[in-house]
C-alpha cells in the first residue's frame, strides 16, 4: 500500500464554503457601499479605510506574533473588521483615530478574548463606541458638501422634514458606509442569496424596530417617518452586516429571531428616549451580551422529541 | 405531490453518474483464498461449525448463529476449509475468520428446503430468513430476523423498502432497482405475509425516477403496497428521517422502529430475503459499487462474500494513479482503508477511491458560530456545542443536549467552513457514554 494513503474518520467529502470565503463573500457585499462612501466624501474617506484596513490586519499579525500564536490573517477576518469599522466613522475622522479604533477592536475586543470566534461584542462597532467615547465631538460631527450639517435623524428630532430619495440614494451627512441604503441593499441581498446570513435576524430587527417606532416614537405610523427613520442612522447597514456577524449572534434559528427583536427595540428605545438620535451601534452590543443567554433559552428539542416538526 | 422529506441534512456532489449507467457484473473471486469473518452483524459471532481441512460446498452453513441476535455464515465457494484465524477486516483490525481454499469447482450444497410461500406458516418463514443468515445489508448488519419477530407483529403498519440510497456514490441498490425490480416487489410481498394489518411503501429518492416509474408500474396491481418519493437529500436513507418522511412519526434513540409500528429493510437484504424463502438460497453474495475519481473502470459488481477487496480493484482497472483515500463504502459513512487485503462482508456495499482527500487539505479552525450544523443536523443537535463539550469530556451536559441521539450521519463535519471534525469529537464522546453505561449496569 503507498505511503501516499490517508485514514481519516467519515465524513470523507468536505463543502467548499469555508471561513476566509465566507469573509470574502462579505468584503464583496460591502464593497457597493465602501465605494459609494468614497465617491461622496472624496479623498479623506479613501484615507480612512485603507488605514483601518491595514492596521486592523497588522495589529492582528502583530498581536499574534508576540504572543506566539499561530498567524490567522488569511481567514479575511481582519480586513471585515476594519472595512466595517471605517464604514461606521465619520468622513471627516484623522487617520490617527482610525488607527486607535483598530487596535481597541482588534486587541482589546478580539484578540484578548482568544481571537476569531470568541469575542463578546462585535469588535468593529466596540471599536466605533470607543471612539465616541474618546472623540465625542469629532466623531459627531457630519460634514456634507463641505458644510457641517445635522444628519437626517437629527432634523426629524427637530421636526424638519426630510428628503427620502435623498436618503435612499445616499446625498446626506453620514458615516463613510451608512447613508447610501441603496448601495447597503445590494450588498445585503448578495449575502442573503449566497446564504451568508439568515434573513432572521434583519427581518426580525427592522420589524420589531417598525413596530416599536409605530406605536411609540412621536412620529407614530406616518410612512415618510417610518421610512426615514429605516434609511437613517446606519439602521440598514447594522441589520444586515453587524447584528448578522456569527461570532456575536446566536448560532439557534428562534435564538436569531429573539436577538433580532431585541436589537429593534433597543434601537427603537435609544432613538424614542436617548438624547442622541440613532443608537444602533449600542442596540447591536448590548444585544451581543444577551447572546449566551438566548442560546441558553433556545436550544432545539431534538428529533423524535418534539424537534422534528 | 411534493417529494416527502425530514427537517435539515444536506446536498452533496452526488458523484453517482461514474456508475449509475453500468449493469451489474457479475465477479468470480479470483484471490483463491476466501475470508469469512465470523462477526459481520451486530449481536453475537457466529460460532464455526467446520474444522480446518473439511471440504465445504458453495451455499453450505460454516457458522452458526450464536444466540438470537445473531447469523448464520455461509461459504459462497466450494473448497477446503484452510483454517479458522484471525484476519483483518474492513475496519482494519484482526477478528477471528473462517478461510477457505477456492476449489474453482463452484460445487452447489443442497438449498434450504422450501415450500410455496401460501403454504408455510408465518413461523416458517421467519425461521427461514433466519436460517439464510440475513442482516441488514444497507450497512447496520443488524439481523433481519430479528427486525421481523417484534413484540407485537398486529401493530406493525408500516414495511418500509428503504430504496433512498442518498450515500453519495453508490449505485448499487439504483441498479438492483434497475435489473431486478420484480425481486424487490416480491420481497416486500413475502414480509407483507408475516403482518396482516401492514402496508408496503417502497420508498425511493427523487433523483431516481426511472426507478419510481418502473417500481410503480410494477405495482399497479398492489393495492397494499404502493410508491412514495423522497427528496433527494442526504441523509434521507437514515432509519429516523426515512420514517419521519413517509409516515410522519417520530423516533428518538431510545425506540426502535417498531414502536413507531414501522419496519423498514434495505432494497438488497429484501431481494435477500425473496432469494431465501422462494429459491431456498442463502446469503452469500450481495452487489457493491466500485467508484470514485481514482478508479479506472468503475462498475458495480455481484461478488461473492469473502472475495478480496483487491480482487474488486484490479477488476475495475486498478487506480489511475495512487489514490489519497480509499474509503469502504460512501464518503459519507464509510471507513477509511490503510489496507485493502480485507474480504467483502454481508454490509460491503461499496469501495471509493479518491485521488485527493479533502479532510486533510482543510485545516482545522476556530468555530465562528456560524450555525450551519444547527440547520443540516437531521436529529436537530447543536454540533459545535456537543463536540465543545466533547473536548472537555463532559459526561452530563453532552447527555443534556441530546448528544446521545446523534445518528453519526456526517453532515455537521461535512458543512462545517472551519473544518472541525465535529462527527468525530461526538461520535467518539457517545461511544465513550454508551460504554460506561454497560459498564455501569
Amino acid at each position: 500500500m503507498s505511503d501516499n494513503i490517508k485514514v481519516s474518520a467519515s465524513p470523507h467529502i468536505r463543502s467548499r464554503m469555508s471561513t476566509s470565503r465566507i469573509m470574502f463573500l462579505v468584503i464583496i457585499s460591502l464593497l457597493p457601499a465602501t465605494l459609494y462612501g468614497i465617491y461622496q466624501f472624496g479623498y479623506n474617506a479613501a484615507l480612512i479605510v485603507a488605514v483601518c484596513i491595514a492596521s486592523c490586519v497588522v495589529f492582528e499579525y502583530v498581536y499574534e506574533k508576540l504572543m506566539k500564536l499561530p498567524v490567522t490573517i488569511g481567514d479575511l477576518s481582519a480586513i471585515v473588521t476594519g472595512l466595517l469599522l471605517a464604514l461606521n466613522l465619520p468622513p471627516t475622522a484623522t487617520w490617527w483615530m482610525a488607527c486607535i479604533g483598530c487596535a481597541f477592536s482588534i486587541i482589546i475586543v478580539k484578540m484578548l478574548f482568544g481571537g476569531l470566534g470568541q469575542n463578546f461584542m462585535n469588535p468593529a462597532l466596540a471599536g466605533r463606541c470607543f471612539l465616541v467615547i474618546c472623540f465625542t465631538a469629532r466623531m459627531t460631527n457630519f460634514v456634507y458638501d463641505g458644510i457641517s450639517s445635522a444628519t437626517p435623524l437629527a432634523n426629524i428630532r427637530d421636526g424638519q422634514s426630510v428628503d427620502l430619495m435623498a436618503m435612499f440614494i445616499g446625498r446626506i451627512p453620514g458615516t463613510i458606509g451608512e447613508v447610501s441604503t441603496a448601495a447597503l441593499l445590494i450588498g445585503a441581498i448578495l449575502l442573503i442569496v449566497t446564504g451568508i446570513i439568515d434573513f432572521r435576524i434583519p427581518c426580525a430587527y427592522i420589524g420589531s424596530f417598525v413596530v416599536f417606532m409605530g406605536l411609540v416614537s412621536p412620529g407614530g405610523w406616518d410612512i415618510t417617518y417610518l421610512a426615514a427613520q429605516i434609511c437613517g442612522g446606519g439602521l440598514i447597514l447594522g441589520a444586515f452586516f453587524m447584528a448578522t456577524d456569527y461570532v456575536t449572534s446566536p448560532i439557534t434559528k428562534t435564538g436569531r429571531v429573539l436577538f433580532g427583536i431585541c436589537c429593534g427595540l433597543l434601537t427603537g428605545v435609544f432613538r424614542v428616549y436617548s438624547s442622541s438620535a440613532e443608537g444602533v451601534s449600542y442596540a447591536i452590543i448590548i444585544s451581543n451580551l444577551l447572546v449566551p443567554l438566548i442560546e441558553k433559552i433556545t436550544l432545539p428539542k431534538c428529533f423524535g422529541k418534539g424537534g422534528e416538526v | 405531490m411534493p417529494s416527502l422529506t425530514f427537517k435539515g441534512g444536506i446536498h452533496t456532489y452526488d458523484g453517482k453518474d461514474l456508475t449509475k449507467d453500468k449493469k451489474i457484473v457479475d465477479l468470480l473471486p479470483s484471490t483463491n483464498e476466501l475470508v469469512y469473518p465470523l462477526s459481520q452483524h451486530i449481536g453475537a459471532p457466529a460460532k464455526p461449525i467446520v474444522n480446518a481441512g473439511d471440504r465445504v460446498l458453495r451455499g453450505q452453513k460454516i457458522a452458526e448463529a450464536d444466540g438470537f441476535v445473531s447469523a448464520n455464515i455461509y461459504s459462497s465457494v466450494s473448497g477446503t476449509v484452510k483454517g479458522i484465524e484471525k484476519r483483518r477486516t474492513v475496519q482494519q483490525t484482526m477478528a477471528e475468520s473462517i478461510v477457505i481454499q477456492n476449489d474453482d469447482a463452484y460445487e452447489e450444497a443442497p438449498p434450504i428446503p422450501v415450500k410455496p410461500i401460501s403454504e408455510m406458516t408465518k413461523e416458517e418463514v421467519i425461521g427461514i430468513i433466519r436460517e439464510a443468515g440475513i442482516i441488514g445489508m444497507g450497512g447496520a448488519g443488524f439481523p433481519t430476523h430479528v427486525k421481523l419477530s417484534p413484540k407485537d407483529p398486529g401493530k406493525i403498519h408500516y414495511i418500509i423498502a428503504n430504496c433512498a440510497e442518498c450515500e453519495p456514490y453508490l449505485t448499487s441498490d439504483y441498479r438492483r432497482m434497475i435489473e431486478e425490480p420484480e425481486k424487490l416487489v416480491a420481497g416486500v410481498k413475502i414480509i407483507l405475509c408475516l403482518f396482516e394489518h401492514a402496508k408496503g411503501i417502497i420508498a425511493v429518492e427523487d433523483n431516481k425516477p426511472d426507478c419510481i416509474r418502473i417500481l410503480k408500474d410494477l405495482c399497479i396491481n398492489e393495492p397494499r403496497i404502493s410508491v412514495k418519493v423522497l427528496k433527494t437529500k442526504y441523509p434521507q436513507g437514515s432509519e429516523r428521517q426515512l420514517i419521519y418522511a413517509v409516515c410522519g412519526r417520530a423516533i428518538n434513540s431510545s425506540m426502535l422502529p417498531a414502536d413507531a409500528g414501522c419496519i423498514v429493510n434495505n432494497v438488497d437484504t429484501i431481494v435477500a430475503i425473496y432469494h431465501a424463502v422462494i429459491e431456498g438460497r442463502p446469503l452469500m453474495e450481495r452487489i457493491v459499487t466500485v467508484t470514485g475519481d481514482a478508479v479506472k473502470y468503475p462498475q458495480n459488481y455481484r461478488v461473492y462474500t469473502g472475495t478480496c477487496y483487491d480482487d474488486l480493484i484490479d477488476a475495475s482497472g486498478g487506480f489511475k494513479s495512487p489514490p489519497q483515500k480509499i474509503i469502504s463504502g460512501g464518503p459519507m459513512m464509510g471507513f477509511a482503508l490503510f489496507d485493502t487485503h480485507v474480504p467483502v462482508t454481508k454490509s460491503s456495499s461499496a469501495i471509493t477511491a479518491f485521488l485527493n482527500d479533502p479532510v486533510s487539505d482543510t485545516p482545522e479552525s476556530a468555530c465562528i458560530n456560524c450555525g450551519r450544523c444547527v440547520e443540516a443536523c437531521p436529529s436537530r443537535l447543536v454540533p459545535s456545542h456537543l463536540a465543545n463539550i466533547a473536548e472537555h469530556y463532559d459526561e452530563d451536559r453532552f447527555t443534556a443536549l441530546n448528544g446521545l441521539e446523534c445518528v453519526e450521519c456526517g453532515c455537521c463535519s461535512y458543512i462545517c467552513p472551519a473544518g472541525r471534525h465535529l462527527t468525530q469529537e461526538i461520535k467518539m464522546m457517545r461511544q465513550t457514554v454508551l460504554a460506561n453505561r454497560r459498564k455501569n449496569k
